[in-house]
């Protein structure tokens, strides 16, 4: 029998965590995250989760004790938002750059100065090249099942995962979430066998400075340089798509939900214009969908669910038919446009297509994004395109003077 | 979809409240329910809302909502102080804490009212927080019984799902009380 709980998105995401026997938490409280770890630590202290749970100084060293568990063969997890990732930001990248399966909940929120509790997704798009990878989820169900193919995900190819969900917009709204029988996903997830076992009988230097050529070790066995490395990262997360995609294709199976693998389509087979967005937005942005419809726009949407390792090749082949494309997004690369924006274009370079694209800024720092609001910008960006004007960024309901 | 928003003062049980109609809702079959509450700081006495979504299809929209079907009023005084009317839709229903009975209450606009003396009702049931009563619970029993919407049995499902057995019991006691005894204007 189903067991669905009417939950809010950090409840489904600390469900997601008890199901995957998680060993070691570590965590430092922010808002909006902070229930997360606090509903974990309850779990922890009653017994009804045998973990250790870590509690440190900063989100610095919530990262060091991360890769450090993983290190000695834990299956480790974190919750965060906003200042607290950035304050990991070195750690992230020591943690991907040691190809260490670490699985941190991004509860996305703005970024200051000025300080803003509230949501957007600057925090984590800012955090894009650690080496993580990144799932953007669009409803509270997705989070926690999400967080169960992070682990298999990030246990297969040695990468963190990034579970991304926008703060309060999900992590405090309730809604329906259908809780995985426990036996089955332990079917689904293995244990976590790490590539290095650090440990006492079999001691061993692990990162020290490397130089940048290749060099032999004490056993004059010849070893990666820096370059290497990197380029062994780089080749792990492009190779992690595979990955992504199987293990969500398994998890429809087993679970008889289906998040999409890279990316999901709303309506897109007739569409005259393709709205495109990563997490809550792209949800609302379905029912701006619905209600351009209703008006005579046929009109489709593309949700972005892992924005690294980037979709390219399902890119390509969601938007090729559509005259029209206009991506909203909470985050901007300032001095040049949104993220997702400047990564759809480039994913479409070189293949022929010459589709106009309208970037919408939208949503930051928790400003209210309506449905009919995104409809409404469909329609503007629609005149503007038959005008001519290919390319277009606007900031939504934001004085611009 | 109808769209409910709780007017009320920050420690009344405005979140709790949506929380528990959207879990009764769900119980009774709806396939969508949302709740959540103001998002941001919340502090105590001070006017907040929360929302329940209810609808038969998940719902697919999480924004904030601009004119609800149905407002309830856990405190009357904020009518002052916050656009209650504003955020409501003509010939909406609006449900509120008063001694006054609905066809009393003095409002403009052509709103479909219920009232209940929730205070009394919460205090008779010893229903009290703090030193204040809570008027939250016996507000559902009005909402149950002038919306029709959610009924009395699945609410009181929900109050079991959100309380422990004794609060469970007193709580469902005050709902039907409330229930009974509200003042509806058509």
């Amino acid at each position: 029998m189903s067991d669905v709980q009417i939950m809010t998105g950090n409840q489904a995401a600390a469900y997601g965590v008890k199901l995957c026997k998680v060993q070691v938490i570590s965590a430092y409280p922010i808002t909006p995250s902070t229930p997360v770890t606090e509903t974990i630590s309850q779990w922890v202290e009653r017994g009804e989760l045998k973990a250790e749970y870590v509690r440190v100084e900063s989100e610095h060293s919530v990262m060091t004790v991360c890769v450090a568990a993983s290190t000695v063969g834990a299956r480790t997890f974190t919750s965060t938002s906003s200042h607290g990732l950035l304050y990991m930001c070195e750690q992230l990248h020591w943690a991907a750059g040691s190809r260490l399966p670490i699985v941190l909940a991004c509860v996305n929120r703005g970024v200051g100065a000025p300080w803003s509790i509230f949501n957007d997704q600057q925090d984590s798009i800012s955090q894009r090249d650690t080496g993580w990878i990144q799932i953007y989820c669009r409803d509270n169900q997705e989070i926690l099942d999400s967080l169960i193919q992070a682990y298999r995900i990030a246990e297969q190819v040695y990468c963190p995962v990034m579970v991304c969900y926008d703060g309060f917009v999900l992590s405090h709204t309730m809604m329906p979430v259908e809780i995985p029988d426990a036996d089955r996903v332990g079917e689904f997830l293995p244990p976590y066998k790490p590539h290095t076992i650090l440990c006492p009988e079999d001691p061993r230097n692990i990162n020290p400075v490397i130089f940048p050529w290749q060099r032999r070790d004490a056993e004059g066995v010849l070893r990666d340089g820096y370059m290497d490395m990197r380029w062994k990262l780089q080749h792990a997360l492009e190779g992690s798509r595979d990955v992504i995609v199987e293990v969500c294709r398994e998890y429809a199976e087993l679970f008889g939900r289906d998040h999409g693998g890279m990316l999901w389509t709303y309506k897109t087979d007739d569409a005259e214009v393709l709205l495109a967005g990563m997490g809550s937005i792209a949800t609302e942005a379905t029912t701006a969908a619905d209600l351009l419809r209703e008006g005579g726009i046929r009109a489709g949407v593309v949700g972005i669910r892992v924005y690294r390792p980037f979709p390219r090749a399902e890119v390509r082949e969601a938007f090729h038919k559509t005259p029209a494309i206009v991506v909203f997004e909470k985050d901007i690369s300032y001095g040049y446009e949104g993220a997702l924006s400047a990564d759809i274009k480039a994913a479409l370079y070189g293949i022929g297509i010459q589709t106009p694209v309208h970037n919408y800024i939208a949503g930051l720092g928790g400003r209210d994004v309506k449905a009919n609001e995104l409809a409404e910008a469909v329609r503007s960006s629609l005149a503007a395109i038959a005008g001519g004007t290919r390319e277009q960024q606007t900031w939504l309901n934001c004085v611009t003077e | 979809m109808y769209e409910v928003i709780w007017h009320g003062r920050g420690g009344q049980g405005v979140v709790i409240a949506a929380q528990i109609l959207a879990e009764s809702a769900y119980l009774q079959g709806f396939k969508g329910v949302t709740s959540a509450p103001t998002f941001g700081p919340e502090r105590r006495g001070a006017p907040l809302t929360a929302s329940t979504r209810i609808s038969d299809h998940p719902i697919r929209t999480f924004s904030q909502i601009e004119k609800a079907d149905i407002a309830v009023v856990l405190d009357p005084s904020l009518f002052g102080i916050v656009d209650i009317l504003g955020s409501l839709k003509p010939q909406g229903l609006l449900l509120i804490n008063s001694p006054q009975k609905a066809e009393e209450f003095e409002i403009d606009g052509s709103w479909n009212i219920a009232t209940l003396d929730a205070a009394a009702v919460a205090i008779r049931f010893h229903l009290i927080k703090e030193g204040a009563p809570m008027v939250n619970t016996p507000m559902l029993g009005v909402f149950s019984k002038a919306s029709g919407l959610v009924s009395l049995e699945h609410l009181e499902k929900g109050l079991k799902w959100k309380l422990s057995g004794g609060a469970a019991a007193t709580n469902i006691a005050a709902l039907r009380a409330a229930y009974e005894e509200a003042s509806i204007r058509k």
